[in-house]
């Protein structure tokens, strides 16, 4: 290539607009401006979003669940179940509103009064206690099922199956489970948990699906199904969350280098021994932080136990008044060591709001149940991610090889 | 290394060995490899009609260009290749004091407890340096602390590691150097009292003063175990081994006295490998 003697500057150009490196403005360049500016927008759209959401939940929620005065909250949201909020005027004019509870209370003191003007707002007073329990029960009883079931499935794929077609398609199996919807998942689990599930009683069902009598005792092993409990609802929760379950745990049992296992097996320890002891210690902390944010993501669901564990009301909570029926089933007959405590069914906090917001009259009365449960709701599920970051932050400092 | 180095540096062990060599008893054989084929995947072999004696109290090293079936072949002798579903020994045996280790009556954990393994990239458990070194003793069962108090003294003494980590046993494993680490690892290994201790490279991640810590390490451990190492160092080969085996595409080309193998190799291809040639 014929190179010329001297190559003249830039800037030398006749006319200085004509300086090959300055900017020129084109189409092509209005086009790229044009993207950056669109893809900006989309992000802080969906940050205005989530500071609106939040901004707002915590305008009207925050003021139901704090007060000005010692001991600052509201401890009545959180010692009382849900109840009506009624709402009176008697003869002298002055104007009353309370839940229920005080209020049949204080008709029961002044018997002579006349109520002029009465209203009930259902679920709008009290607290959320009951809803409370109830989601950290379904919660508990998910996340040790899950964990168990999950923790065995993932050290089977990862440790003990032979690679080949059969497990990578077992796998995708397992992976789809996550796209399965939610309503899905509650339909299943009332057909399966709440109607089909295997107890043990003296006295089956006519409806049970099976019936197999136990040898050498007066009982049977129905297929009858644990109804609308909490344990279904557990169930259901975790059969919905194995599949993130299950991965958190393979991915943290991945990353265990291969020479832990190498080093005990060669110095004579048995596969589970090489497992429990130089494997899951030090992929504990993945899986934990897994499945804390499994907790927050089926603490919040609403599907699968509105069919299988929900009430919309209960005045009890799950431990008080356990009727133990001696004929009915196991859960309920295994009374010693539960109480029939898990075949209660409870009220939770997703259904609550489902409840308050959608199954009600709306009004102003009913406003501070909504928010204030929403509030607290969001405040929970918030510190458990929190946590579940924090947990992730301390272990990776102090686990490292 | 000239010859006339390694003449020198060689000669005390090479006179031990013939005297060794004039007994041709079979007594102190101890792990026996009787014409062995083995494959990782059915139909394509990576090793082929192996036949080596390995004796007690020797430092046997397995050398050749990467790939050619030495590191598979230690692997066999403690059955580390049972963790890959498709490998096996397609012909031949592996007898180790007389038992052949693929018998169906013979469990691999067992076998193990008696042939320790040192790997190349040294592996310590995120435990405490005491722990490491229990491990061993701990998932046979053996619970009482004066006895793994013992065994913990007396492996990391045998290790050359004892006086350089006896005030902290209780931080991690992980804080040492890659040198010390590697003498936690055999420490562990030499803890449950193998006949046989396996080392597969054990040098090759390690600097140079940790590599001549560990070789002097290993020339005193031949006085209680028989080991075989794997190494692509043909120095360190000449510097540790009583025996060398030069293997080439599966294939045990030669094996002899080190002295021998290193100053006058009766076949080519170990005289082309050792000289540099190729490899």
């Amino acid at each position: 290539m014929a190179v010329p003697a001297t190559e003249p500057p830039f800037a030398d150009t006749a006319d200085a607009a004509e300086n090959p490196l300055y900017a020129k403005s084109s189409a092509l360049k209005r086009r790229d401006q044009l993207v950056s500016i669109v893809l900006a927008i989309a992000t802080y759209a969906i940050l205005a979003c989530a500071a609106f959401i939040f901004l707002d939940i915590i305008r009207k929620g925050a003021p139901v669940v704090f007060e000005s005065s010692f001991p600052f909250v509201n401890t009545e949201f959180f010692t009382k179940s849900p109840e009506s909020l009624i709402t009176f005027e008697i003869e002298d004019g002055s104007y009353f509103e309370m839940g229920s509870s005080d209020y049949y209370e204080w008709k029961s003191e002044n018997p002579g009064v006349r109520i002029v003007e009465e209203h009930a707002h259902p679920y709008s007073g009290g607290g959320i206690l009951g809803p409370l329990v109830g989601t950290a029960l379904l919660t508990g009883i998910c996340i040790v099922v899950a964990l168990f079931i999950g923790l065995a499935t993932a050290i089977f794929l990862n440790e003990y199956s032979s690679k080949g077609k059969f497990m990578d398609s077992i796998r995708l199996a397992i992976m789809n489970l996550a796209g399965v919807p939610s309503i899905v998942f509650g339909l299943f689990g009332l057909g399966l948990f709440c109607l089909v599930a295997p107890v043990i009683t003296e006295v089956p069902q006519e409806r049970a699906f099976l019936t197999i009598p136990i040898l050498f005792s007066d009982s049977y092993l129905s297929f009858e199904g644990w109804g609308t409990c909490m344990l279904a609802g557990g169930f259901t929760l975790a059969v919905m969350i194995l599949p993130v379950i299950i991965a958190a745990c393979e991915e943290s049992l991945k990353a265990i280098p291969m020479g832990f296992r190498e080093a005990s097996l060669a110095l004579g320890a048995t596969k589970w021994q090489s497992i429990s002891k130089s494997v899951l210690p030090y992929a504990f902390p993945g899986m934990l932080t897994a499945s804390i944010l499994g907790i927050t993501r089926v603490a919040g669901e609403t599907a699968p136990i509105m069919f299988t564990a929900a009430l919309a009301h209960k005045d009890k909570l799950p431990w008080q008044d356990i009727q133990v029926n001696e004929e009915a089933n196991f859960l309920a007959q295994s009374g010693e060591w539960t109480g029939g405590f898990l075949s209660q069914s409870v009220q939770a906090m997703p259904y609550h709001i489902y409840t308050v917001a959608a199954r009600i009259p709306q009004n102003e009365w009913t406003r501070p149940m909504q928010y204030g449960s929403v509030f607290v709701f969001m405040v929970v599920v918030m510190l458990f991610a929190a946590l579940s970051i924090y947990l992730r932050i301390h272990y990776r400092k102090k686990v490292k090889w | 290394m000239s010859d006339q180095e390694s003449e020198e540096t060689l000669s005390p062990e090479h006179s031990s060995v013939t005297t060794s060599a004039q007994q041709p008893d079979t007594a102190d054989i101890v792990i026996e490899v009787d014409d062995v084929n083995f494959s990782y995947v059915k139909g394509t072999e990576v090793l082929r009609d192996i036949t080596m004696d390995i004796r007690k109290g020797e430092v046997t090293a397995l050398i050749g260009p990467s790939g050619c079936g030495k590191s598979t072949l230690l692997r066999c002798i403690n059955r580390m290749n049972d963790l890959i579903p498709t490998a096996a020994i397609t012909k031949g045996e592996i007898r180790i004091l007389d038992t052949d280790i693929y018998d169906p009556k013979v469990d691999p954990i067992e076998l193990r407890k008696h042939v320790g393994m040192v790997f190349q990239k040294y592996n310590p458990f995120p435990q405490s340096i005491y722990e490491n070194v229990a491990f061993g003793l701990r998932i046979q069962g053996i619970k009482k602390k004066p006895i793994l108090d013992e065994a913990v003294e007396r492996s990391l003494k045998l290790a050359g590691l004892w006086e350089e980590v006896k005030d902290r046993l209780d931080s991690s494993g992980l804080g040492l150097s890659g040198g010390q680490q590697q003498r936690l690892c055999i420490a562990r290994t030499v803890a449950v009292e193998p006949k046989i201790v396996l080392m597969d490279e054990p040098c090759s991640a390690l600097d140079p003063i940790s590599t001549t810590i560990i070789e002097e390490l290993i020339t005193q451990l031949k006085e209680e175990f028989t080991i075989v190492i794997v190494t692509h160092n043909m120095q360190q080969a000449t510097r540790v081994s009583d025996k060398t085996a030069y293997f080439y595409l599966g294939e045990l080309i030669e094996m002899d006295e080190t002295i021998k193998i290193f100053n006058s190799p009766s076949r080519k291809e170990t005289e082309d490998y050792i000289s540099g040639r190729f490899g």
